[in-house]
């Protein structure tokens, strides 16, 4: 199990590598092969306008790597921020930071991903920026539940009666503990972002035609679903191997790391 | 006390919402009145908007007089259609509710016993095929669980309607959408804490005692591992009230979910705010209504 999870993963960035290496064109269209299921030339098939759908994944998949990255690593730098802020001077600021956050979960899920893409107009841009407003709460209730409790610790005490100032506590003495669990909290957001994007792009909220995204490809896909099945089976069954693999590499990290579970 | 801060906090994150919802129209790129009627249209039909929208006052008054209206259930106007859009969530809320509720039954029906299932065998394959089954289905979007089960219940064996919410079995294939995931995620929690509870002293006395392992397990053992899952039942109550989106949009159940959706494609945004208001706000209740389904089922917790 752990190395077949690997083995997607690895698959999967050689995918990227291998998209760009061959220059393949995802949005070449070819009318005669409409809908047609996979043969030697098109391997995965062609969509409604006769476009490969192999090059699509290919092209696709780059898009979730792309987008995972970046709101990963904005939410997570955001997040970490005010959960160390909060954690560590506790009192008002913590009540003011925790307040906020408890007014961003009261959204469910990706509804104000959702409502913030609506507002902003579609494109790949205004998704990122949608998924990073949303997205830094579970991070800094993450920070602020860990600094609460380092803050007490007797090296960080030892170090601050030292005359070690707030910025230094924090990134030397608070964060490098909280690395590892911060590491695999960040494994397992690639895997939702990825959803994420997927599921705003099948609302036609993500990129935009003719470029080529999962949750996009999803949507056509579903919509051609009666003549053409093999569409949605093997865009949804990419989408869900790399997912697992995502989460399962997150499961075996965690346990290498000796993360205990958040819940 | 507890109560009473549990209300006060219950307030602020109320006023936050309604806050966040009213200030999504000002997120709108531009002029929001050029967005939501294009620019072809005239003058004297933008100025009407902005005016109906309270565009041209002070931002202060107009959360002010959005509270306002909405104290008297007044969630504006359509721009599309005209109708006020309370009649619109009026009819599409209770589908919404309906498919929800149906998804949460199904997803505890599935989800406790395969979790009791599990954790009588713990470390049997049994176990490990319950586990992993759980985690990959958890793991599986609406929008890929959703055409799967269409396209094998509705297209290849024909069994079910496509979509739409004309026949009674209709809403078999988005409830069984939404509630998949919601059980997977209960066979789990359902595992965890059902061998927690087991190597409890009382559970070993109930043993001793010569009851029957059904008895042990059904009346003791549940019934003490029951609790966090109501936790975790509250809790997801959101992710699928957040799932409704999708899964009706795939399924055509005209639901608040597919609402919502309608409203951003046809950029209807008071439409919009008003559906993620009430999606929203149905959580929040949620999630009190469990705190005190909590309290009520564990004694212990009045005290804490």
């Amino acid at each position: 199990m752990k190395y077949t999870s690997y083995l997607i993963l690895a698959f999967w960035l050689i995918a990227v590598l291998l998209g760009n290496v061959l220059q393949l064109n995802p949005n070449a269209i070819d009318l005669e092969v409409i809908l047609q299921a996979p043969t030697a030339q098109h391997w995965f098939g062609a969509d409604d306008l006769g476009r490969d759908i192999l090059a699509r994944v290919l092209s696709g998949v780059e898009v979730s790597f792309l987008v995972a990255l970046i709101v990963t690593g904005v939410t997570m730098t955001i997040g970490v921020f005010v959960g160390l802020l909060a954690g560590f001077y506790g009192g008002r600021v913590d009540a003011v930071l925790m307040q906020i956050t408890d007014i961003f979960l009261a959204f469910p899920g990706i509804l104000l991903a959702i409502a913030f893409a609506a507002v902003l107009g579609p494109g790949l841009g205004n998704l990122i920026v949608a998924l990073c407003l949303t997205g830094w709460v579970s991070y800094a209730r993450l920070t602020r539940g860990q600094t609460l409790s380092l803050r007490h610790r007797q090296h960080v005490q030892a170090a601050e009666s030292l005359g070690a100032g707030v910025p230094r506590l924090l990134f030397r003495h608070i964060l490098p503990l909280l690395a590892s669990i911060l590491v695999v909290e960040a494994t397992y957001s690639l895997a939702s972002v990825m959803i994420a994007e997927a599921s705003l792009s099948f609302l036609g909220l993500g990129i935009q035609a003719p470029d080529a995204s999962w949750g996009a490809m999803l949507r056509d896909a579903v919509r051609y679903m009666l003549i053409a099945p093999h569409y949605v089976l093997i865009v949804g069954g990419c989408l869900m191997s790399l997912i697992l693999a995502i989460n399962l590499g997150g499961d075996y990290l965690r346990d290498a790391l000796d993360v205990r579970k958040p819940d | 006390m507890n109560i009473i801060k549990r209300l006060t906090s219950l307030f602020t994150v109320i006023f936050g919402v309604l806050l966040l919802t009213f200030l999504l129209i000002h997120l709108v790129p531009g002029d929001p009145v050029d967005v939501m009627l294009g620019e072809s249209a005239n003058m004297a039909d933008r100025e009407a908007l902005r005016a109906d929208l309270g565009l041209d006052q002070p931002l202060v008054n107009q959360f002010g007089s959005y509270l306002a209206k909405l104290m008297y259930g007044d969630l504006g106007q359509s721009i599309h259609t005209q109708t006020p859009i309370i009649d619109l969530i009026k009819v599409r809320y209770p589908a919404t509710v309906k498919l929800a509720l149906l998804s949460l039954l199904i997803g505890i029906a599935i989800g406790v016993p395969l979790g009791i299932f599990a954790a009588l065998k713990a470390g049997h394959w049994q176990d490990f095929v319950v586990t992993i089954v759980s985690v990959r289905l958890s793991a599986m979007p609406a929008f890929w669980l959703g055409p799967v089960l269409m396209l094998i219940f509705a297209v290849w064996l024909g069994w079910l309607p496509v979509s739409g919410m004309d026949s009674g079995t209709s809403i078999i294939l988005p409830a069984v959408t939404l509630g998949f995931g919601l059980s997977a995620i209960l066979t789990r929690m359902t595992r965890t804490s059902l061998l927690e509870v087991l190597n409890d002293d009382y559970i070993r006395t109930a043993r001793a005692k010569g009851l029957s392992e059904q008895t042990v397990i059904l009346r003791h053992a549940l019934r003490a591992a029951l609790l966090p899952i109501i936790t975790i039942v509250g809790l997801q109550m959101g992710s699928l009230l957040a799932g409704t989106v999708i899964t009706e949009t795939i399924f055509s159940w005209d639901g608040v979910g597919r609402l919502l959706v309608e409203s951003i494609e046809k950029r209807d945004y008071p439409v919009t705010q008003a559906c993620v208001l009430i999606i929203a706000l149905s959580y929040v209740l949620v999630n009190l209504a469990t705190d005190f389904l909590y309290r009520i089922a564990d004694p212990r917790m009045r005290y804490a």
